[in-house]
């Protein structure tokens, strides 16, 4: 039964992946970008809660309104201003662009906020479970990410499918010229995914802020397991980043069961066997 | 005013110049053949036009009066210029009818909606809930040339529209051609194809080695000249 409630705990952890690698396989599916700052963009989102918590003294919770539309806005921003120039460069110099970002907000974090972990407090709620037996518990926060992953996810799918702009992103993830002769623009396109992805993962940043400690250098590990749930799951495949954040849960919760300290390994060891046996992944997209 | 006019135009892809001096206009409503061998620069002269090449100073690419030589091409779709690339380039993952939509994104209105598309093209419709993909050659030009009337184009340019399909499937995508020029788009059409081009245009021009060698109507020009132009002896 223990086994069980590991593997319950591993799935609940993949829904707090999904949110981190959702973001992430949406840039570059659409503009073919690889964000290496992506996970800081997360820690950063957890730091702008942490002030505001600070500065008006409310549930964290709250704060995740605020802090989606100011990460959207700084996403569209920073893509326009930016990211877009070191994209015409070539797609290397784009790279960087993204690494350059990455060293900057850990830095700028380090100078506000000194090198110590932080926390945010939610409350009651980072500690209540629903027991269902002796050796199984869901907690309710791993249980409201979860959920919150999937709402987002089921929202990400309607968007991509039902709208035009969402229909403008699937256009010009398959065929960037072509949809520039539909009179699609872009460059505002780039910077729209841009914001969609920086809001969600504004959710994950808030989200692992709450469930655990975090600190400046804190982005890059989310960024590896961003990565490699969205490896797992197949790139191009919105759900396949839940599977794939759920698979790398799972990973890791037993690893730890194994052994202390062991869960981020066989996690790592998961992923290169995916890499090996299967490198589109699980839920490689069926075209082409 | 003609409706595109371009003045010595000088284009190509980075060192490689392809276009030489070449100038050209098209008039509203006129549907306008070029031929020419395969290398000629015909492809380029219509990538030249869609915005896909730019060219400087802008202003020797004027579209209605205005000079477009450096917009983008998104910006030229707004004006009405609809681009119908050489190998289709439809959007693999999504429907048939999604296709059609991303089409309409510059919310240009006019005569061409979906419905009127699905009309002229019925095919298209019986595979509205067809990822792009799965699609034979002549259905994906079909969806293409479909896809470029959904932003109701004031200049329709096409771009060998024939390449690489039974000369059956051609026959039926040229059957398409007179309900869209019928429709007021003006044509301007790249084919080597010397034949089908002959048949359907007011005028031709003919290009080689990245000039403009012959222009004419289809009933002017001889088929010995048209024969010298096109292989330059």
């Amino acid at each position: 039964m223990v086994w069980v409630n590991d593997i319950i705990q591993g799935i609940l952890l993949g829904g707090l992946y999904a949110l981190f690698a959702a973001g992430l396989a949406l840039v570059f599916g659409v503009m073919k970008l690889v964000n290496l700052a992506h996970g800081d963009f997360s820690i950063l989102a957890a730091y702008l809660a942490l002030a505001f918590v600070g500065l008006l003294h409310i549930n964290p919770f709250y704060t995740l309104i605020i802090v989606i539309i100011i990460m959207a806005i700084f996403g569209y921003v920073i893509q326009r201003g930016l990211f877009n120039f070191a994209m015409d460069a070539g797609p290397m110099q784009a790279i960087l662009a993204t690494f350059g970002i990455a060293i900057i907000i850990q830095n700028l974090l380090l100078e506000g906020f000194t090198a110590n972990s932080k926390g945010l407090d939610a409350g009651k709620i980072e500690n209540a479970v629903i027991t269902i037996s002796k050796q199984i518990a869901i907690g309710w926060f791993p249980l409201t990410t979860l959920i919150v992953s999937v709402v987002v996810l089921v929202a990400l799918q309607w968007f991509l499918g039902r709208t035009r702009t969402g229909r403008a992103f699937r256009a010009t993830a398959d065929n960037q010229r072509a949809a520039q002769l539909m009179g699609i623009d872009n460059r505002h396109l780039y910077g729209m995914a841009m914001a969609v992805a920086l809001a969600i993962v504004a959710i994950g940043g808030v989200f692992i802020g709450i469930r655990t400690t975090f600190s400046p250098s804190a982005g890059p590990l989310r960024l590896i397991f961003a990565y490699e749930a969205v490896i797992i799951g197949g790139l191009g495949s919105l759900w396949g980043t839940l599977v794939g954040g759920i698979v790398l849960g799972i990973a890791q919760v037993l690893g730890d069961h194994i052994h202390q300290g062991y869960g981020i390994l066989v996690g790592h060891l998961v992923f290169l066997a995916i890499l090996a046996f299967r490198p589109q992944g699980l839920f490689a997209r069926q075209v082409q | 005013m003609s409706l595109l006019e371009l003045e010595s135009i000088n284009s190509g892809y980075g060192h490689f110049q392809a276009l030489f001096d070449v100038n050209l206009r098209i008039e509203e409503k006129e549907t306008h053949a070029i031929i020419g061998a395969n290398g000629a620069g015909k492809s380029t002269l219509l990538r030249t036009i869609c915005g896909l090449i730019k060219t400087e100073p802008a202003d020797k690419v004027r579209f209605d009066g205005q000079a477009i030589g450096a917009m983008s091409p998104h910006k030229r779709v707004g004006l009405g210029i609809s681009y119908v690339p050489e190998g289709r380039w439809v959007f693999p993952s999504l429907t048939v009818h999604e296709n059609l939509q991303v089409g309409a994104h510059s919310k240009r209105t006019g005569v061409w909606n979906i419905d009127k598309v699905y009309e002229l093209f019925p095919l298209l419709a019986r595979l509205k809930n067809r990822q792009a993909f799965g699609l034979s050659g002549g259905e994906q030009q079909a969806l293409s040339i479909a896809r470029g009337l959904m932003s109701n184009p004031r200049l329709l340019l096409l771009d060998e529209v024939s390449l690489g399909l039974a000369p059956v499937v051609v026959e039926k995508i040229y059957q398409a051609m007179p309900a869209i020029v019928d429709s007021g788009t003006t044509v301007l059409l790249v084919e080597q194809d010397v034949g089908q081009a002959m048949k359907f245009a007011d005028r031709v021009t003919c290009m080689l080695e990245g000039r403009l060698v012959l222009e004419g109507a289809p009933g002017e020009i001889s088929q010995e000249a048209i024969f010298a132009a096109y292989f330059g002896v």
